[in-house]
This record gives structure tokens, sequence and C-alpha cells, in this order.
């Protein structure tokens, strides 16, 4: 697998996984639109994500949460304040650069998995390495392994239509995975799936955010997986509303 | 990622072959019709160029196309020869009569009277009999395609009688010759033979063939020639050209193929565009996934450029090969004996749909390159 995050020319080689938060907020803002159509999504939002931690992003529909976690993920450019990942700030990041670290410092789960209907779980599981200038047969070996980690070696060679939701979206967690992102960013990933596969999925992103060296951070309406995160960031109206990470008001959360 | 990109375009079977036909029917039908425009084009001059034995043609000033000619004294031709820079000059007729077969039938023929000495503008190519045979009396010689026209279904029969003006002609001979344009039968005669297969006239002659001294100076000839005479004279490419552009201006011909050159040009484009174009739309989220990834714009346009690129290599390879069999396949009909796909319609279609494929593949670019990444987290 590649060791893209652990590159001397990544941006994040000077970092020392432990020294700094995974995620920094400062003082975020992001606004949308001009003049009286403007727009505050995020509005002046602090907090930090500790490595090896998974965090839950909650709260109604238009609250912001969207736009945070594509801001932490180096989707959108702040229109204010700072963010920062294991130290390294993406608020000073543009173009190409941004590119480059999303590449190799990010992993995505989307809600609707968003795998190539043309490729095979293997072959859609190798795409970052592939996007990274890997050879196509290393790549797709590699991705043989993490699905086998994913519990989904028996599929690799399956198409995404002959699979079922679940199994689409571990595909999607081996793809997010591939790279060994420090971030992975997963949004809604049991929205589509039933409750079992949801289940599943989340006891499998609560495996994978144990690393130290790793932050999890999931966006996500479904009560039922509260109980998986280590924190839990409530928003209302582009703020902050909570802050919940003691066992005991998780449990109340929950 | 190229192979990503090839994956994505041949992976869905049924949109692949969607796209490939669209752009197999539109080189199909843009290089089939161009083909056929041309080639009927070059009919309406070919007796023009089937006469390499003189490459001047002189003929009466007004003259405007070679179907048209009027006849000119027999004067003429001496005054012609009588041009310092003529090596040679020999009259030819060319007319239009009606055959009357032996079994009543009649026939419209183009029938060429050639001079009898010399026998300059016969045919090149031999199928049965020899052109020696033109001194028998009444003799004649038919192109294979207007043996075929007049004797449908029937054997090569040399000895064949018919009559041209209530004259007894006979055939000697089966040659080959390009098609006219209205694909009559083509006889050829010898000049004192077709004075009576042609219903009498005060000037017979309507052309002379003429050979420059100096073939290099064939134009500075012309030129001398239309001075000294008054008549007009031609070399063989502006004959042609002249005629061809008679039957583009006057002739509804060119508006014809025009109209249908163009909505194949037209369908073509739209079926090809908007499949391509939908192709890449309906590959949009796909696309917004790959950008959040860190797949680079010029990476994306490099991948709809390949996909572009193999799409329309395939396409327009499979509609080439289909118009070249078509014309293959049609090659023995005698009324399309000659068609033949024109390399340079090939290669003009070949820059339509490279033009069709680059356009409509920039048009779908510009959606996937103003998308922001961050679509994919909005559900849906």
């Amino acid at each position: 697998m590649s060791q893209s995050s652990g590159n001397p020319s990544s941006p994040l080689a000077t970092s020392t996984p432990g020294s700094a938060p995974a995620v920094r907020c400062t003082n975020l803002t992001k606004e949308f639109g001009r003049g009286d159509t403007r727009i505050t999504a995020v509005n002046q939002v602090t907090f930090d994500i500790q490595p090896g931690e998974m965090t839950l992003l909650v709260g109604p529909s238009g609250c912001g949460k969207t736009t945070l976690i594509s801001i932490i993920a180096g989707l959108l450019n702040p229109s204010a304040g700072e963010v920062s990942v294991f130290g390294q700030r993406l608020d000073q990041l543009r173009g190409s650069r941004l590119v480059r670290f999303r590449a190799r410092n990010i992993g995505f789960v989307f809600q609707q998995y968003n795998l190539l209907p043309t490729l095979s779980a293997a072959e859609n599981a190798a795409v970052p390495l592939l996007i990274a200038g890997e050879y196509r047969a290393q790549a797709v070996a590699a991705a043989r392994e993490v699905l086998e980690s994913v519990g989904l070696g028996a599929r690799a060679n399956a198409f995404p239509s002959q699979l079922s939701g679940g199994q689409q979206q571990r595909v999607a967690i081996a793809r997010a995975l591939i790279h060994q992102p420090r971030i992975l960013v997963c949004d809604e990933p049991t929205a589509a799936l039933d409750a079992q596969s949801g289940r599943n999925v989340m006891e499998l992103l609560a495996r994978i955010a144990i690393d130290p060296q790793r932050a999890v951070i999931i966006v996500t309406h479904d009560a039922r997986v509260y109980q998986f995160g280590q924190r839990i960031i409530s928003m209302s109206d582009g703020r902050i509303e909570s802050i919940v990470t003691s066992p005991e008001q998780l449990g109340a959360h929950s | 990622m190229n192979w990503v990109a090839w994956r994505m375009l041949v992976g869905d079977t049924t949109k692949y072959l969607g796209l490939v036909f669209g752009i197999s029917f539109a080189t199909l039908l843009m290089a089939q019709q161009i083909s056929i425009f041309v080639g009927i084009l070059k009919r309406t001059g070919s007796q023009v160029l089937d006469v390499r034995d003189a490459p001047i043609w002189v003929m009466d000033a007004k003259t405007r196309f070679i179907d048209e000619a009027p006849g000119i004294p027999d004067t003429d031709l001496m005054r012609v020869r009588g041009v310092a820079e003529v090596a040679w000059a020999v009259k030819l007729y060319k007319g239009q009569v009606t055959a009357r077969l032996a079994a009543g039938d009649f026939r419209a023929v183009v029938l060429f009277g050639l001079d009898d000495n010399s026998l300059v503008g016969a045919p090149s190519e031999m199928i049965a009999g020899a052109l020696s045979d033109l001194n028998q009396p009444d003799a004649v010689i038919i192109d294979q395609a207007g043996h075929e026209y007049m004797w449908p279904g029937q054997p090569i029969e040399l000895g064949r009688e018919f009559e041209l003006n209530d004259r007894r002609a006979r055939l000697v001979g089966v040659c080959k010759a390009s098609p006219p344009f209205t694909t009559l039968p083509v006889l050829y005669s010898r000049y004192s033979t077709v004075r009576g297969f042609v219903p009498r006239q005060r000037n017979l002659m309507n052309f002379v063939l003429v050979q420059p001294r100096d073939e290099r100076a064939a134009e500075t000839t012309c030129l001398a020639i239309q001075q000294q005479t008054g008549l007009a004279a031609y070399t063989r490419d502006q004959f042609f050209w002249k005629t061809v552009r008679y039957f583009l201006a006057t002739t509804g011909i060119p508006v014809n193929f025009g109209i249908t050159i163009t909505l194949g040009f037209i369908v073509g484009a739209a079926i090809t565009g908007q499949t391509f174009y939908l192709f890449t739309i309906e590959n949009l989220k796909q696309f917004g996934a790959l950008k959040a990834m860190g797949v680079t714009n010029s990476r994306i346009l490099m991948m709809i450029g390949l996909q572009a690129i193999v799409v329309g290599f395939v396409g327009y390879g499979i509609g080439i090969g289909l118009t070249a069999g078509f014309f293959e396949a049609t090659k023995n009909i005698t009324h399309l004996a000659g068609l033949y796909l024109q390399p340079l319609a090939a290669i003009g279609v070949g820059i339509a749909v490279v033009a069709i494929i680059l356009l409509s593949a920039l048009i779908a670019s510009i959606k996937v390159l103003v998308l922001e990444p961050a679509v994919v987290f909005r559900g849906g």
C-alpha cells in the first residue's frame, strides 16, 4: 500500500503525530453569496479533534455540517478563520497544493458510495493509488489486501451493481483507506443502509479510528451511530451548539 | 488514470456502442453522400477525361459544357491546323441519338465519331474485339455498362445489329469507358460512318481535338487558337472543370446533395455530440468524486479527451469501413459503376468527426471543470 502520507514531500511530513491535534478549527467562518443573498453557513466555529478519535458531526439539515466537513477535507476554502490538519494550515493552501494535500491525506466515504460502476470492487478501491501514480497491477493488488481487511476479499472482482449497499460502502471505505490518509471524512455513511449493515460499517470505522495517527470524522443524522463516537459535535445555524466527550454525556446523547 | 477513463468508457457496453454507432452513422452518411456527389460530378465531364491522346479541345466559342456543343464548319478544322503552335488536329463528333434494337425497343445513346485515320479519342481499353474493327462497314464499339443497358443479362456477343437513324449498326467491340452523367450507353464509330447514323445537319463536327507542338505549353496553344480562330479552346482539365461548373451552377445536384450532406453532418453532430455530452454528464458525480480524491482538472480533461479520441477513432473507422464496403458491394451494379469512396471525402469527414467530437467533449468538459468537488457531499 502507498505510504504517501509519510512521504517527505508531503505537507504533513514535518508534523509529528501527537504533537498537534488532528484537526484544529479556530473562528472558522464560511459565507456564500453577496449582499442581501449572503448566507453564513459556518459561523465562528472553534474546536479540536484529537488523533485516534472518532468524531461525529450532528445537527439538523442546513446547520452547516456539510460545509464544515468540506472545509476540513480541503474541498472548500473558509471565508475567515483558521483550519489546520495535523499542523498543516489548509486555509493557506490553494489550487494544486490543496489538491495534492487532499490526495495524500484525506480519505472520503460518501453517502451514495460514488463507486465507478464499470470498475470492480478491487479496481474501485485502487483508484486513490492510481491517482498517486501507482502502477495498475500493484494498485489493484494492494486494493485486494485492503478489501480483505474490510471483509470483502471474496468479492474483490464483483462490480458495484453486484454488491449490497453495505458491501458497496465497505468498498468505499477500502478505497478511502488504501492510501493511508490521516483524516477519514465520512458523509452519512449509514444513511443508505439497513440497521445491521449500518452497524457493521460503524464497527469497521470504529476499528479504523483507533489508529493514533488518524482521525475519523463522520457527518450523520443517524442517532443509532452516536454510541460509536468519542466526540459528538452538535451544530445549529452554522454554530457549534455543544461538544460532548465524556462517556456519561455520550451515553445520554445516544 | 487513462485506464480508468478507458474503463469508464467501455465498461457500459450499451452506452459505448451507442456512441460508436452515432459516429459511425454520421461518418457513413457524410462519406457516402460526398463520394456519390463527387462521383456524379466527375461523370458530367468523364468523356473529356477519357480522351487521353489529345490534350486540347476546340469548340464553338459559346459552348458551355460537353453535351451542348453546336456543330462547327469543317473549315474550322483547317483554321485550327493553321495555328503555328498546333502539331496536329482532328475532328470529333459527340452527340446523342436513338438506337432501335432488334426487338423494336429504343435506347438513347451517346455517340462519338472519331477521326477515320487516327481514331483519336477512341477508348483506351477493349474488353472484346479490337479498335481496328471500326474500319468495317457500319461498325460501332460500345462501352461495357452500355452493353448491359442495351442487352441486359445477355453475354457479350459481337456481330449484334441494331439501327441508328434507320441505318444498320453492327457491334464489333466492347470497351471500358467512364460512365456518362446520364448513364447512357457510349458508342464509338468512325466519323465517316457516323454521318449516316446522325440525322442530316449542316455542320456535323462539334469538337476539334488538338495536340500542341509543346505539350507543356497547352494553355498557351489554347490562347493562340482562341485569338486566331475565334473558337473556344480549353485544356482537358479546363474543359472538364467548365463542364462540372456548369452542372454545379445550373442544376439542383449541389443543392440536393448539399442538403443531404449538411443533414448528415447535423444529424451526426447531434447524435454524437448529444450522446457524448450526456455520457459525460451522467458521469459527473464520478468525476466529482475523483476531483475530491485529488484528480486535477487537467487530468480530468485528459480523461475526457481520451474517451473522445477512442470513440471518434473507432466510430470513424467503422463508418469509413462501411462506406468502402458499400461501394465495393455495388461496384458491379451498372448505374453505380465508377462511384467509389473519394479519398478527399474520407479526409474531410475525418476532420468533421474530429470537430464534432472535440466540440462535444469541450462543452461536456466545461461542466466537469466548473464542478465543485464538494458537490459529492450533497447526498442524492
